[in-house]
């Protein structure tokens, strides 16, 4: 579904961050980046949603075969790709029902359909936030405005559980919060799991990863993919460190 | 120009003396007086440093005599209708080409007056003499222009422990067919425990380069509130040179909205005199504008007994190579101990030609206070443009989204509905989106 092929990137300035990044997502699958503070994680999150801040030096990412290089955020999303942001952006003045409403409908717009019914819209947003475990007064209040960690990370999954994503990404969803709310995060994300989607998790902490239980795990280390494997693997990494694995690849 | 305003009250002075009694005449004769003797402002004046009346004054005149009677012209109700609040029950008094319609407007003389100058200084002589005038302490050549010369407008009268039944709406529309100088003044008295809020708007309906240059007073008696909104989107022909004076006593309440959406040129004077303690002043204005228009804000909040509060958040969004001013000063004195004076001014500009000129002043003379300020000049933010822009939302829409939710606190103090449903519609349509 999801291949990364050689991707090259860093900002306008000539700072290059992603050195060839190669990673193949297919459906039904999950998977965790993990990395130190640095090694890239966050810019190829970026890089993959459309951040236009971002320059694409070489390879390219391609979605059900076709590049996304070239397309706007919003049509990266419309084709299916949800960035759960690390700090989502307040938007004061602007309700989360209206924003999920304007989101969802350019969603639909883009496929041709008209505005979904407010009723059942109504009905949509309300048991997507039963599964995620928040009152319905939520729905009027101005977007990430005055929120905890916790809520604005729900929020996030929220947003992603309306606009059922074939690729979701979930970059540092876990930080910040406590057990309880990664808990809820993360039961979330699994109720929304599919043989039909796929999603890649971000992230520092092993801890995240007992919840939503990844099929590979990736270590980042300077722009590079440098190790791969199961799931034990972020259990060693949460055990020893990342030093061992900058030894191993000092000499490289 | 100058001279034909001088002409026009020669003409006129006896009239007017006849009027409105020796006081008022006196007051005029001054002003007049001081008008010849300052002209017009140039950019050379520090209170207008940033904004020339060059191109307003080169335009040829027909000015609006004191005493016009109803101009010929075929405006009917559906015609204004969508100027109008919607589904609003209200009072309205309503000009056209600054002579009052009668078959337009709904007064009242129950419970509260709701009606014009013009007719008041016949009915109510001693009473409007007393309140012309009263208020509008201000050395500038437009407001002696207007003291001179007005004798036309809206007055609004709540008496004392009354809440006025219905909002009322005053309107100054014009549609003469050449460019029209009409100097229009508005009297609102509100008495103790009374409470009334007001709409105003000035609206030129044919694109020729009027000018209206009009003076608001506003006095609010102990425990009384007011709110006032001005509404100002007109054609980007007109000029509206504007002087609103608010006096506040003790334990009052007055807010005044600016929503500045379009205009050739736009002034804006707002004054405050806080002169009775536990005043509570709410100064709140939006400015979005586009092509070359421009808009001055020029405010002052005087803090002169203690324990009082203003509160002022004015934002602005500049499109196009149109050019933004904020002026606004806070003059806290000796005696005005416990003030708490907040001032803000957020502006955003969208592309590089377009322009802002803020310069915040705080003087503060008294040393248990509480006052801060802050103002700000940015584009739009590109981390919340990304945020909206994953969610699928395109970029016109998003940006548009971020103005709408930028431009929020200046909303704070509209509290009718339809007011509100106006505003957004105007928002949204100078926004160029239909986001809800």
């Amino acid at each position: 579904m999801l291949s990364i092929q050689n991707l090259q990137a860093g900002l306008a300035d000539g700072t290059s961050i992603l050195k060839g990044i190669n990673l193949e997502v297919k459906p039904g699958e999950v998977h965790a980046i993990m990395g130190p503070n640095g090694s890239g994680k966050s810019t190829l999150s970026s890089v993959v949603a459309g951040r236009e801040e971002y320059e694409v030096t070489g390879g390219d990412v391609l979605l059900d075969g076709e590049s996304l290089l070239d397309c706007s955020p919003e049509e990266r999303a419309h084709k299916g790709i949800f960035l759960s942001f690390q700090y989502p952006v307040e938007i004061p003045g602007v309700s989360v029902s209206n924003f999920i409403k304007t989101a969802l409908n350019a969603h639909r717009a883009a496929r041709g359909e008209g505005p979904l019914e407010a009723a059942l819209l109504l009905k949509k947003m309300r048991e997507k936030l039963e599964l995620l475990e928040m009152d319905k007064s939520f729905l009027s209040r101005s977007l990430n405005e005055g929120f905890s960690g916790g809520e604005k990370k729900r929020n996030e999954i929220f947003q992603m559980a309306m606009l059922e994503p074939r690729l979701a990404i979930l970059d540092e969803t876990d930080s910040g919060l406590d057990i309880d709310a990664l808990r809820i995060v993360a039961q979330g994300v699994n109720a929304l799991k599919s043989p039909t989607n796929a999603v890649v998790v971000i992230t520092h902490y092993q801890r995240l990863l007992e919840y939503i239980v990844p099929d590979y795990v990736h270590v980042l280390l300077h722009g590079k993919i440098v190790k791969s494997g199961t799931k034990d693997l972020a259990l060693e990494l949460e055990e020893r460190g990342y030093d061992w694995i900058k030894k191993e690849n000092a000499g490289k | 120009m100058h001279n034909t305003l001088l002409n026009l009250y020669a003409e006129h002075e006896a009239d007017l003396a006849r009027e409105s009694g020796d006081a008022v005449a006196s007051k005029r004769r001054a002003a007049i007086d001081r008008f010849e003797a300052l002209g017009f402002p140039t950019k050379q004046w520090e209170s207008w440093k940033y904004t020339s009346l060059k191109t307003t004054l080169a335009t040829e005149y027909t000015t609006v005599p004191p005493f016009a009677s109803a101009s010929q012209h075929a405006l009917e109700f559906k015609d204004l209708e969508s100027y109008f609040l919607d589904e609003l029950d209200a009072y309205r008094v309503v000009f056209v080409n600054g002579v009052y319609s009668s078959w337009l407007s709904s007064t009242t003389h129950q419970g509260i007056d709701v009606c014009t100058l013009g007719s008041s200084w016949r009915k109510n002589p001693e009473w409007l003499a007393e309140n012309f005038a009263a208020l509008d302490e201000l050395d500038e050549p437009l407001v002696l222009l207007n003291r001179a010369l007005a004798r036309e407008g809206a007055l609004v009268h709540v008496p004392k422990n009354t809440a006025a039944d219905k909002p009322i709406q005053i309107f100054y529309f014009t549609t003469a067919d050449e460019p029209l100088f009409a100097q229009v003044r508005n009297i609102v008295v509100v008495e103790s425990g009374a409470r009334v809020e007001i709409v105003e708007r000035h609206q030129t309906l044919n694109g020729k380069a009027h000018w209206t240059n009009a003076v608001t007073e506003i006095r609010v008696a102990p425990n009384a509130h007011v709110r006032y909104t001005k509404l100002q989107n007109d054609l980007s022909t007109a000029t509206l040179t504007d002087a609103t004076f608010v006096h506040q006593a003790a334990d009052s309440t007055a807010v005044v909205n600016t929503f500045s959406f379009g205009g050739k040129l736009t002034r804006n004077d707002l004054r405050f005199h806080l002169a009775g303690s536990n005043a509570e002043a709410h100064l709140h204005g939006l400015t979005l504008i586009n092509g070359d228009e421009h808009v001055d804000h020029r405010t002052f909040v005087d803090h002169a007994v203690p324990h009082c509060t203003s509160r002022e958040v004015y934002k602005g969004v500049y499109d196009g190579r149109s050019h933004g001013v904020f002026n606004g000063q806070i003059m806290v004195r000796p005696q005005a101990q416990k003030t708490l004076a907040f001032q803000q001014n957020d502006n955003l500009l969208l592309n590089d030609r377009a322009q802002i000129d803020t310069k915040p002043q705080l003087e503060i003379f008294a040393d248990d206070v509480k006052c801060s300020h802050g103002c700000t000049v940015g584009q739009l933010d590109t981390d919340a443009l990304f945020y909206l822009r994953a969610r699928g939302i395109p970029e016109t829409e998003a940006r548009a989204l971020l103005m709408l939710a930028f431009a929020n606190d200046a909303l704070a103090q509209v509290e009718l509905p339809a007011l509100e449903r106006k505003l957004h519609a105007l928002i949204h349509k100078k926004l160029g989106v239909s986001v809800a």
